[in-house]
């Protein structure tokens, strides 16, 4: 999982044309909604419907409509003309949200030339035909946050997209996602360019390097703010100042039009963090990894930051030293959002593996084990109006499975993204319905 | 216990709780020790409802349902209702004792890299006991395990069957040099960049290198027996020296063969005396690797195989177990999803004996949990349970003390609050040698400190 945090570093040659490639990429990234495809009706009936919010419904139905919940209950009335599965008794849970995931992007997770890169779109990146969606979607998994890497202080802005294995590159893409950048902390960092004798190479200089780069951003928009107001007051004269791709990222981030999401282990730097949001006046929507966040619980609650952990991984640097199993469930208890991620093409697809742990560490209660990989993980990304639990209105991203789904034994039987099954356990090849060898 | 005032019938919770303030395990002179009323899975006969385990003496004295058992009248008996009671687990390879910090290079003995061919190199040399990792594993239920070498070398040295508690390492390694993997699966190709690339760089540097050093190691063990034979018709001529008439004939001794500790590593796998780890992927890799061994006449064991579905019938056939996985090893991109998740059921289902490992040191807590996936997709409970205790047992070895609950056997014993399979269950108390062992770990400790316990 560590060669994905620092994953193998390619060096992208920065192109003449990469500025209208940028455009084109942030156009499609605030998203013009993809034609919605032809829904059928679907009745999901003689199922154990675990809504994620309001409990679990023995023998429920769900009625789906145009890719969203029309209805859930006991007794959901549906046209004739419906499709009727039969889920036979078995559990049905929201699509799994994986909230920190590299998946999809062929090694170009870090742009690790410059620590300070928030003008990278990782939408660039983004291979809509890797495997590693469909091991994602088979594992249950219907929305991931795909993030850059941990090598730069300030890495790139992520992609969110939905497990639509077999569609179109853009039919992917979940319309309307709100914008999240990458911050990162810690050992990666200064390890990355340290071992190039380059700054920074300590925590010191890590901080240096973010607050180096929001001040500069600060200069760069009272630039734009002056020449507004000259343009406002009617100077024809004014000339603007010089586009600047990183700064304009930035100063998104300081007029909070982009999440800032941050990889971040240790206790203290996830107050020094904290800290500067505060100085700077930028929110932080959740520390990633966050393995010592039960110390410093309280502090995060307060805050209002979530956080995106693993279940019980641990040791694989310094920093990862003090991780306890438990940290998830007393995080939750001090009323910290709390999100179980993958960050790893293996755990996301067994996310509802490392999610059980959490009732085992702590004794977290089904519903709210089964939220840290649904509605908390759609929260951490900024979707939680849309999917992350069964509920009227929200998209239709489903999953059955065959077994108890928060155990070793649940195994996504037929995963469903907005109303259509993408994933059939029972069907031969790939269990692909919308999948063609060679697309 | 040393405790002064001996608990009898005294609750699991109780006893924890005891182990928590810091009694401390005494090994002399122990009371029997009884664990009554849970669900036992023996793994060699069954599952017995309402069960009793007797320990006596670091063993288990006796095992069967409660009313068959008679309870020693000194026991200290452990109300287990409720509880399930099963052998230790036995992890078949993993790097325990051998890593801290994963990326702390000084904390770290996994492997020689100077060269490929590193059968000396003995893991027992670097196990540390006092590792961290170890209470951490132990507390899921984990007693026993292979520590290897890391593969990144085709032979990268001599693995170890330890026990995870005991006073020393001494104590801990329970078996030496139990077997010696062989890895083959391309991993272990020296073929870096341009400028940093050495031989073996393909797989054919790496068989024509392993075949070369079996060759020396076969050429040494002739030049020894050539100089043993030489040295007794010496003795021999020697005594006869004694007679008048040959003392003409008197030579000098025959001087030995100089010592070579790599090839000398190598003979008891030669002579078949010991066990090879044979360790591949794919196909392809796999047949190369059995076709060595074969050459050489090694007694093998697999490893891995976790991209060789298309030759299952021919593993079946080798007539050899599996250590199998591990099974969350990510499936190629033309396989499907469940390729590797189903190996082992696909195995199993052909008569092949498994058993799983974490082949990690960090999470080889979570190695129940591999075997309980498994079932998911085909494998039996009851064969997953096995892969986990006593098939491992059979092939390491050490099936007469480990493994199952049965008389005589050790007693390496868990007490879960249900299926040990399952991440959910708890793991309330583990026995290693009849010691109760303290519930505790850094992690634990880290835990009772910041949540105000």
């Amino acid at each position: 999982m560590l060669h994905r945090l620092i994953a193998p570093i390619r060096t992208v040659a920065m192109i003449a044309g990469l500025i209208a490639v940028m455009a084109a990429a942030q156009t499609l990234f605030a998203q013009t909604a993809p034609a919605a495809d032809a829904h059928h009706e679907v009745l999901i009936k003689n199922a154990v419907v675990m809504t994620a919010t309001h409990g679990n419904i023995e023998n429920g139905s769900v009625y789906i409509k145009d890719g969203k919940i029309a209805a859930v209950g006991k007794d959901v009335s549906a046209p004739a003309s419906a499709t009727v599965i039969d889920a036979g008794g078995k559990y049905l849970t929201p699509g799994i949200i994986d909230s920190h995931s590299h998946i999809a992007m062929d090694n170009d997770v870090n742009e690790a030339t410059s620590p300070v890169t928030p003008q990278m779109m990782m939408i660039d990146a983004f291979d809509y035909q890797d495997k590693q969606i469909y091991h994602g979607l088979a594992g249950g998994v219907t929305t991931s946050l795909l993030l850059h890497g941990s090598a730069n202080m300030i890495g790139g802005q992520a992609v969110v997209i939905k497990h639509k294995y077999g569609a179109a590159r853009d039919a992917m893409l979940f319309p309307g996602a709100p914008r999240s950048i990458k911050f990162a902390s810690g050992e990666n960092p200064k390890r990355v360019y340290g071992s190039r004798d380059q700054l920074p190479s300590t925590r010191m200089g890590n901080f240096a390097v973010q607050r180096e780069a929001l001040v500069q951003a600060q200069d760069y928009m009272r630039e734009w703010d002056a020449y507004d107001a000259k343009v406002k007051k009617g100077d024809k004269d004014a000339s603007p100042p010089k586009h600047d791709l990183k700064m304009d990222a930035l100063s998104d981030v300081l007029r909070g039009k982009v999440m800032v999401q941050i990889h971040c282990y240790r206790a203290d730097e996830m107050l020094t963090e904290i800290a500067m949001a505060k100085e700077f006046g930028y929110k932080l929507r959740a520390f990633h990894h966050a393995l010592e966040a039960y110390k410093v619980a309280d502090q995060l609650a307060a805050a209002g930051v979530g956080i995106a952990t693993f279940s019980d991984w641990w040791g694989y640097k310094q920093e990862a030293w003090d991780a306890i199993p438990w940290n998830a469930v007393l995080a939750m208890r001090k009323g910290v959002k709390v999100a179980i991620k993958s960050d790893s093409e293996d755990f996301a697809r067994r996310l509802n593996q490392e999610a059980a742990k959490t009732m085992r560490y702590g004794g977290a209660t089904e519903e709210e084990a089964l939220k840290m990989i649904t509605l908390n993980a759609a929260w951490i990304i900024g979707v939680e109006d849309r999917v992350g639990s069964i509920d009227l209105g929200k998209d239709a991203d489903l999953v059955i499975w065959d077994g108890y789904p928060l155990s070793s034994y649940g195994v996504p039987n037929k995963v469903f993204i907005d109303g259509d099954v993408y994933f059939d356990r029972s069907l031969p090849g790939f269990g692909m319905p919308h999948y063609k060898e060679g697309m | 216990m040393v405790s002064a005032k001996v608990v009898r019938r005294s609750s699991l919770a109780g006893l924890v709780s005891c182990l928590l303030s810091l009694c401390v395990v005494a090994s002399a002179q122990q009371k029997p020790v009884v664990l009554r009323g849970g669900k036992l899975l023996t793994v060699s006969h069954g599952t017995i409802e309402n069960g009793v385990v007797v320990i006596e003496n670091g063993k288990i004295a006796a095992v069967g349902a409660a009313s068959s058992v008679n309870i020693p009248k000194d026991a200290r008996v452990i109300d287990v209702t409720g509880m399930t009671v099963y052998p230790g687990l036995i992890d078949s390879e993993t790097q325990l004792g051998l890593t801290e910090i994963s990326e702390e290079d000084s904390t770290n003995d996994l492997v020689e890299t100077s060269e490929e061919i590193m059968p000396h190199m003995h893991v027992y040399d670097a196990f540390h006991l006092e590792s961290a990792l170890i209470p951490v594993t132990r507390l899921n239920g984990v007693t026993n395990a292979i520590v290897a070498p890391a593969n990144r070398d085709t032979l990268p040295g001599q693995d170890s069957f330890v026990q995870l508690a005991g006073k020393s390492a001494e104590d801990a390694l329970l078996v030496r040099d139990v077997a010696m993997p062989l890895n083959f699966s391309g991993e272990q190709r020296r073929n870096g960049s341009w400028q940093t690339r050495k031989f073996p760089s393909t797989r054919m540097g790496l068989a024509a290198q392993l075949r070369q050093a079996f060759l020396d190691a076969q050429d040494y063990e002739r030049r020894w027996a050539e100089y043993d034979k030489k040295k007794a018709d010496y003795e021999k001529t020697k005594n006869d020296a004694a007679k008048p008439a040959d003392k003409e004939k008197k030579k000098d001794p025959p001087s030995p063969p100089k010592r070579d500790l790599k090839l000398e590593a190598l003979l008891p796998y030669l002579q078949g005396k010991k066990t090879v780890v044979l360790a591949a992927e794919e196909a392809n890799d796999l047949q190369t690797a059995v076709g060595l061994a074969r050459e050489f006449n090694l007694k093998f064991v697999l490893n891995h195989i976790s991209h060789s579905q298309s030759v299952l019938d021919y593993v079946a056939s080798l007539k050899v177990p599996v250590i199998v996985g591990p099974i969350y090893e990510d499936p190629k991109p033309e396989e499907r999803f469940d390729a590797v998740y189903s190996l082992p059921a696909q195995l199993s289902k052909r008569g092949v004996k498994i058993a799983f490992a974490s082949f990690d040191a960090h999470n080889s807590r979570n190695l129940p949990y591999q075997a309980g996936f498994a079932t998911a997709f085909g494998l039996s409970y009851d064969e997953a349970l096995k892969a986990i205790t006593l098939n491992a047992a059979e092939i390491w070895g050490v099936a007469d003390k480990l493994g199952s609950l049965d008389v005589g056997k050790t007693a390496n014993v868990v007490v879960a609050n249900g299926d040990p399979l399952d991440m959910k269950t708890d793991v309330k108390q583990v026995f290693i040698d009849g010691q109760e062992i303290p519930m505790s770990s850094r992690q634990t400790r880290l835990r009772d400190q910041y949540s105000g316990q």
